[in-house]
């Protein structure tokens, strides 16, 4: 299979990038990290030029190990902005690290006069099967009493939608509609990719994907996500389909051949070209993937509601199955003395972190012994830090979520059991 | 093939679709101890009508409410006090005796109490001049009002300078600048051989008129913004819906819960700070003004129309809750909410007059006032927000 399908691909999946940055600068120039200052700028602009690279094909490993490496950084700076998306692009790019995309109708091959060659099958395999474990493991989430019995969180975030035109007063209140949706999204997840694999059902099964998406993309504000999916999609195409739309191109890249009269590299003849390091990257592929396929699993491992605790929460391409709002505010306490004082949290954080931290527990615990520092520095002595928390899920009232008697500091930041948040009074069954 | 493929995946999402909806009704139907349970399409008209009424709120008629009934009144009642109080200055001024200062002094708290009632009204051109900045924030400095008034400052516009004008600001005038009556008289009646006037007048006048001013122009713009907030009510950052629950849980908890009893209390800073209590200088209003506030809060989280003791309430946010709230057990959340304010209403009244005195007695029953407060924020933050689903005033980020 030729190349030129990642090229099309990649093409559409970067132009999408361009906008992200974009916005990314907002948020950022809010964000608390001082430290980065203009550097975070700076780190943008080389996530940028390096996808613009990509796109074009040109010195393409380097460009996509930049990529991968800076647009990590980027996400890794403050986790308060993860997002299932922009890790799975870490991800993706991750993995293009060791993929010899650069063939067909890229500058790299332009300009070493090579003649494009063929890609081995399981590199675009490999895509092909890392969208799938996205997918499936989306749908697998979805198989949860709350998603399934009791359409949450849909039948919450659905009517609030009330001011879209036509269907916002009307479909998106009804009950029913919520229920289809929900179980239509699991289904949808769940079998899309087979859908996808599947010669036959391929076109229709693209439909779909972008039915869906779009849907989604005009119900929440999920940024660039659905049209990246839709044009990452297109990889399970053949690459006829691919040839086609890239002929439009073509017809546009001629005319400037012919203006600036460059020579047209060799032809189109397909040679075969065992790639040297090959085994080497097919090695840390699998690896990848057997990474990818436990990740998810590991919050089995833990005790107690994942969808209470969150433990094993994120990394796991569970999205949009909770709406989870908390308040959380901190009780500095003077352990000899017993005076306390609680903590306004405007003086720390960004509202938006403030409402990330409210309901996420490894966030509140980095939180509490940031603030357990930060007034031991100001001469604070023997302190204690108590959270008073209180957290609402899918459309539950709103229970006590931290363990108000247990001093926070007491409490190292790992991977072990949260045993100071308090257990979850309701029941969800399901993954 | 696959179009056989499609059509079976149609059907199973329908027939899924449709048993579960069966789940839902049959729920219902125990209830309601219906039996017939034989067409599904009967099963499914009624569980969409049921939910049908669902459609029906109308957010235009909640915001006509709020403006008509709520906000427009209650400004205009404000405005009215604030004239009185504006002009018993002016009449101060001309007659300076013990009988013109404590009418003053009258007008002032029945303008700060009717203060109380639009504080929470942070929208529009008031938010645009920062007026609930510029009429109540306190402690006053009270430094710097002593340096405005010996330099006779006419323009009080700087920032810097919100810290010296308004209620708190007359209190300090009126009543902090010392406590025996007749010593308080004297610094109105003692002319400045420079300028052959007298400073604390001239800074009294221009405090009060300034307030008088700010408030013309909010209650002006309210005539042409009540139509704009009306239409505004789809559910974005920026619709006046949005906007408002912002503001009134905003207000809730920092307006009332921190600024009235938290601050002074000591709850952010570890001691007590009752020179942080409303009315510091009049003293024994506090617990007053704070009632008034949380009267007010009360009253319009129930649609009771402004200044109107008959009248059936209109629809407000326990309206809104109500209809979107699905059946919990027992208690409703607006309910709830409403017990709440009631516990804090009765814990404020336990309370002394004079919260420097409460704090100097017992600050226990502050602080623990203060935590009954604290339980209504966390219902209508999390529990309303959620129920109601508005976004809280976060910056706009992608979600997913």
């Amino acid at each position: 299979m030729l190349i030129s399908v990642v090229r099309f691909w990649i093409n559409g999946w970067i132009k999408s990038l361009y906008i992200e940055p974009k916005f990314h600068f907002t948020y950022y120039g809010f964000s608390w990290i001082k430290d980065l200052g203009d550097f975070t700028y700076i780190l943008f602009v080389i996530c940028g030029l390096s996808s613009l690279f990509i796109a074009l094909g040109y010195k393409y490993r380097i460009s996509i190990i930049i990529f991968f490496l800076s647009f990590s950084y980027i996400e890794l700076i403050d986790k308060t902005t993860y997002l299932n998306h922009y890790y799975f692009i870490s991800c993706l790019s991750f993995l293009m690290c060791f993929l010899p995309l650069n063939s067909t109708y890229s500058l790299d091959n332009y300009l070493s006069n090579k003649s494009p060659t063929k890609v081995p099958k399981w590199t675009i395999d490999s895509i092909k099967f890392f969208v799938c474990i996205i997918y499936f493991y989306a749908g697998l989430a979805k198989i949860n009493s709350d998603w399934l019995f009791k359409a949450m969180p849909l039948s919450i975030w659905l009517p609030s939608k009330y001011d879209l035109p036509i269907i916002g007063n009307s479909l998106m209140q009804q009950e029913w509609v919520h229920y289809l949706m929900s179980w239509g999204g699991m289904f949808y997840d769940l079998l899309i990719p087979f859908l996808l694999l599947n010669k036959k059902t391929r076109s229709y099964a693209f439909v779909l994907v972008v039915f869906f998406h779009v849907f989604t993309r005009v119900l929440f504000p999920i940024g660039m996500f659905p049209y990246i999916m839709i044009i990452i999609s297109l990889i399970f195409f053949d690459n006829k389909t691919h040839h086609k739309i890239l002929s439009y191109f073509k017809i546009i890249t001629d005319y400037f051949r012919k203006v600036l009269s460059l020579p047209l590299p060799l032809n189109l003849t397909l040679k075969e070209k065992k790639l040297s390091s090959n085994n080497y990257s097919l090695f840390i592929v699998l690896l990848f993937f057997l990474f990818q396929l436990l990740l998810p699993l590991r919050s089995f491992l833990y005790p107690g509601e994942l969808f209470w605790k969150e433990q094993g929460y994120r990394f796991s391409w569970r999205v949009m199955l909770i709406e989870k709002m908390g308040y959380t505010v901190f009780k500095i306490k003077n352990s000899v003395t017993g005076s306390y004082f609680y903590v306004d949290n405007q003086d720390f954080l960004t509202p938006f972190q403030e409402k990330q931290m409210s309901f996420q527990p490894d966030f509140i615990l980095e939180y509490a012994h940031h603030l357990g520092s930060h007034f031991g520095k100001m001469g604070h002595q023997n302190i204690e830090v108590y959270a008073d928390s209180h957290v609402s899920l899918n459309g539950r009232r709103s229970a006590r979520f931290v363990n108000q008697e247990i001093d926070l500091l007491t409490q190292k930041r790992s991977l072990k059991n949260y045993s100071w948040i308090l257990p979850f009074t309701d029941e969800i069954n399901g993954f | 093939m696959f179009r056989k493929f499609i059509l079976l995946l149609l059907l199973v999402f329908f027939v899924t679709c449709s048993k579960d909806s069966d789940n839902l009704v049959e729920d219902d139907l125990v209830e309601n101890s219906l039996t017939d349970s034989s067409s599904e399409n009967g099963n499914e008209t009624d569980s969409s009508s049921e939910a049908g009424n669902k459609t029906n709120f109308n957010r235009e008629s909640m915001l006509t409410f709020w403006a008509d009934s709520l906000i427009i009144p209650s400004q205009i009642k404000f405005e009215k006090e604030m004239q009185i109080l504006d002009e018993s200055i002016i009449e101060f001024a001309k007659t300076t005796n013990k009988e013109s200062l404590n009418s003053v002094r009258l007008n002032w708290l029945k303008a700060y109490k009717a203060w109380q009632h639009i504080e929470m009204f942070n929208i529009g051109k008031a938010e645009e001049i920062y007026y609930p900045f510029r009429m109540n924030i306190y402690p006053v400095n009270s430094a710097r009002v002593e340096n405005n008034v010996s330099k006779r400052i006419e323009n009080i516009e700087n920032p810097n300078d919100y810290s010296c004008q308004g209620f708190p600001a007359l209190d300090y005038l009126l009543f902090g600048l010392n406590s025996d009556q007749e010593e308080l008289l004297k610094k109105y009646t003692t002319v400045d051989p420079s300028n052959d006037n007298n400073n604390y007048m001239n800074y009294l006048l221009i405090v009060s008129n300034k307030m008088l001013e700010l408030t013309n122009t909010v209650v002006i713009d309210w005539q042409t913004y009540r139509n704009t907030f009306i239409a505004s009510t789809e559910n974005t950052m920026t619709s006046s819906i949005n906007k408002f629950t912002n503001d009134f849980i905003y207000y809730y908890e920092k307006g009332f819960r921190a600024n009235k009893i938290g601050i002074p209390a000591g709850v952010f800073s570890g001691g007590v700070l009752p020179d942080r209590a409303e009315a510091y200088y009049k003293k024994n209003v506090s617990k007053e003004l704070s009632l008034e506030a949380l009267k007010a809060i009360t009253n319009f989280f129930i649609g009771k129309p402004f200044g109107d003791n008959n009248s059936e309430t209109g629809i407000s946010f326990k309206h809104y809750i109500e209809f979107f709230e699905t059946k919990k057990d027992g208690i409703s959340l607006a309910e709830l909410i409403l017990k709440q304010f009631d516990l804090s209403k009765e814990s404020i009244n336990k309370l002394n007059d004079d919260f420097t005195i409460q704090l100097d007695n017992n600050k226990m029953d502050m602080l623990i006032t203060y935590d009954i407060i604290q339980k209504a924020v966390v219902l209508m933050k999390v529990d309303m927000l959620q129920a109601i689903n508005i976004n809280v005033d976060y910056q706009d980020a992608d979600g997913d």
